[in-house]
């Protein structure tokens, strides 16, 4: 299905967005800046907050959450950014190449997968720097599937979103709209078993990025994680199939 | 063999019917363009056989294969150069074209070697490695043509070719294309607004206007059918003057217009004595009177019944652009 023409065109694809982003400088500092205020600012502000049950300090329940947003945001951006394409043009050109719609997305999800993982990497070296413990080697093995997974997971949803809009107007209730209940019933920045209430924690369940926020904080810290690591792990995968599978199927349905 | 098919071919928008079920087949090595003025549903029609948009309606084949099903076969096989730039202004010219030739499986020395052809011919070779955000649109507009021409498609579609254009780059691009369809047989499907621009390239033409196909032939026998000689002329009554002169056996056709009469004659200069004759007879008085060969121009004023040609004049809404062509007005 994916011959020599589509491995040239994958990594071309890829190869274009490592450009883009090198090129942009801004948008380096930004999103590397952004989740350390975050890890910064809320972990020395509810350092000294006491949550019934947590193990170990609050910036080692926080670091996983935080980790888990950088990658988020970045690779959600990735898959939205297709809008861009649209509106200058240059999707018509890649719309029309002889590759596979498959190989398109395959290329932008790992161009938009390894910028959100270098940054992804970036808040995780920091976050040991300040004194954030990791298990052994396994639960890091385990950690990076999960945060490729994760990565992986939020191109599609981007690409869903975007076969979906015309333009940016919708995109900013978009993002207040999905993104930021997502985020603050994820587990990431306190503990849902303690602090929620019953029906908040249901709907926590449903939340896809639960899963990933309490997969890495399982692995990598090894505490204060709601389900084992494995558990979590094959959700994620499960979620990820479906979503890269719905993102593709919505991509090769718009036109251009 | 039929090279491009289509089989009552519909695009419709919400509720405005863009391209309306329309017929035509182009024939391999053939140079066929479509003219018309802007929002006639030109780009429309290529973004459909581009594999862009899917039709509303109907179906085409290129090159054997089907435009809704074989989708990506009918890739395999063609060129597009687009009208808006579809480029990426956070690369360089050079490696936009690199993009595209490793996209379309060109190998690394034919990629080298293609890309200075290309940049040479639109002269943008000294700013091959500047950043394409700070080309000017002219030279976006060339950088685009370029591409197109970097791989060779069976079929190529180049959608208002040279807008925007200067006379000079314009003359470049038009022996381009005429050599690559004489050298490598490449079949040509072009659309243009440009009078010109179709006299100049194409083998056959379509006159399209309001998502309609009005005539397909080739330019002399659409010029032929104009008349051999058209006369213009305007006069104190024109509806008169326009049904007596229909009664004459020489008259091959009449079309009146805002303010003045075209007459399709043979010999044109020998009918404008009998054109005053007439007019005097009936106590009418001839202002201006002008014959000259038919120009497409002509065809498409009778084919559309519309206004004539104007230099400069777009619709409202889009970017006046500059020339040395004709443009054809869109007007009630």
């Amino acid at each position: 299905m994916i011959g020599q023409k589509d491995l040239q065109a994958i990594y071309m694809l890829w190869l274009r967005q490592m450009k883009r982003f090198l090129r942009a400088r801004s948008r380096v500092l930004s999103t590397i800046i952004q989740p350390l205020f975050f890890l910064f600012i809320l972990g020395f502000g509810f350092n000294i907050a006491v949550f019934p049950g947590m193990q170990g300090s609050y910036i080692n329940f926080l670091a996983p959450g935080i980790i888990a947003m950088a990658i988020l945001f970045s690779s959600m951006f990735t898959g939205v950014s297709v809008l861009w394409d649209k509106q200058s043009g240059f999707l018509q050109e890649v719309l029309v190449a002889p590759v596979s719609r498959l190989s398109i997305v395959i290329g932008r999800t790992l161009g938009g997968a390894t910028i959100a993982l270098f940054q992804g990497f970036i808040i995780m070296i920091i976050a040991l720097l300040l004194g954030v413990p990791i298990i052994d080697a396994q639960g890091l093995l385990l950690t990076i599937i999960i945060m490729v997974l994760l990565s992986f997971t939020a191109v599609g949803f981007g690409l869903i979103i975007a076969s979906k809009m015309r333009d940016f107007e919708g995109f900013q209730s978009i993002m207040s709209l999905i993104l930021m209940p997502l985020l603050f019933l994820s587990s990431a920045f306190y503990p849902i078993n303690s602090s929620l209430p019953g029906w908040l924690q249901a709907l926590s369940y449903c939340n896809p990025l639960f899963y990933m926020i309490d997969g890495i904080r399982g692995s990598l810290t090894g505490a204060n994680n709601v389900l084992h690591p494995v558990i979590d792990l094959s959700i994620i995968l499960a979620l990820c199939i479906i979503i890269m599978g719905l993102g593709t199927y919505f991509f090769n349905k718009s036109e251009g | 063999m039929s090279i491009i098919q289509t089989q009552n071919l519909t695009k419709t928008f919400d509720t405005s019917v863009a391209v309306d079920h329309i017929n035509f087949s182009v024939e391999s090595g053939e140079i066929f363009g479509f003219l018309g003025p802007n929002g006639a549903g030109k780009t429309t029609t290529i973004k459909m056989l581009t594999t862009l948009l899917y039709p509303s309606e109907g179906s085409a084949s290129i090159a054997g294969y089907d435009i809704l099903h074989q989708r990506a076969n009918v890739r395999e096989h063609i060129g597009v150069v687009f009208q808006e730039p579809a480029l990426d202004t956070e690369l360089t010219g050079r490696e936009n074209l690199d993009f595209h030739a490793r996209m379309y499986g060109l190998t690394p020395e034919i990629r080298k070697k293609r890309i200075i052809e290309v940049l040479t011919l639109v002269d943008l070779i000294d700013k091959k490695d500047v950043l394409v955000k700070h080309y000017s649109g002219g030279m976006k507009r060339r950088l685009e043509i370029s591409r197109g021409l970097m791989h060779s498609p069976t079929v190529l579609f180049l959608d208002e070719p040279t807008l925007g254009l200067d006379a000079q780059t314009r003359r470049a691009i038009w022996d381009y294309i005429k050599t690559l369809n004489k050298e490598k047989r490449t079949t040509i499907f072009l659309t243009t607004h440009y009078m010109d621009e179709a006299d100049f390239l194409c083998d056959r033409i379509g006159i399209i206007d309001h998502g309609k196909i009005m005539v397909i032939d080739t330019v002399d026998a659409l010029k032929k059918s104009v008349g051999h000689d058209v006369i213009t002329l305007s006069c104190s009554d024109n509806v008169a003057l326009q049904h007596r002169l229909e009664k004459e056996s020489w008259v091959s056709n009449i079309t009146p217009h805002d303010s003045f009469l075209t007459v399709g004659v043979e010999r044109g200069e020998e009918k404008i004595p009998n054109i005053f004759d007439i007019a005097r007879t009936i106590n009418i008085r001839i202002s201006s009177i002008d014959v000259r060969k038919p120009t497409l121009d002509d065809v498409f004023l009778h084919y559309t019944g519309r206004s004539m040609r104007e230099q400069n004049t777009e619709i409202p809404g889009k970017k006046p652009t500059k020339s040395s062509g004709f443009h054809l007005r869109r007007s009630k």
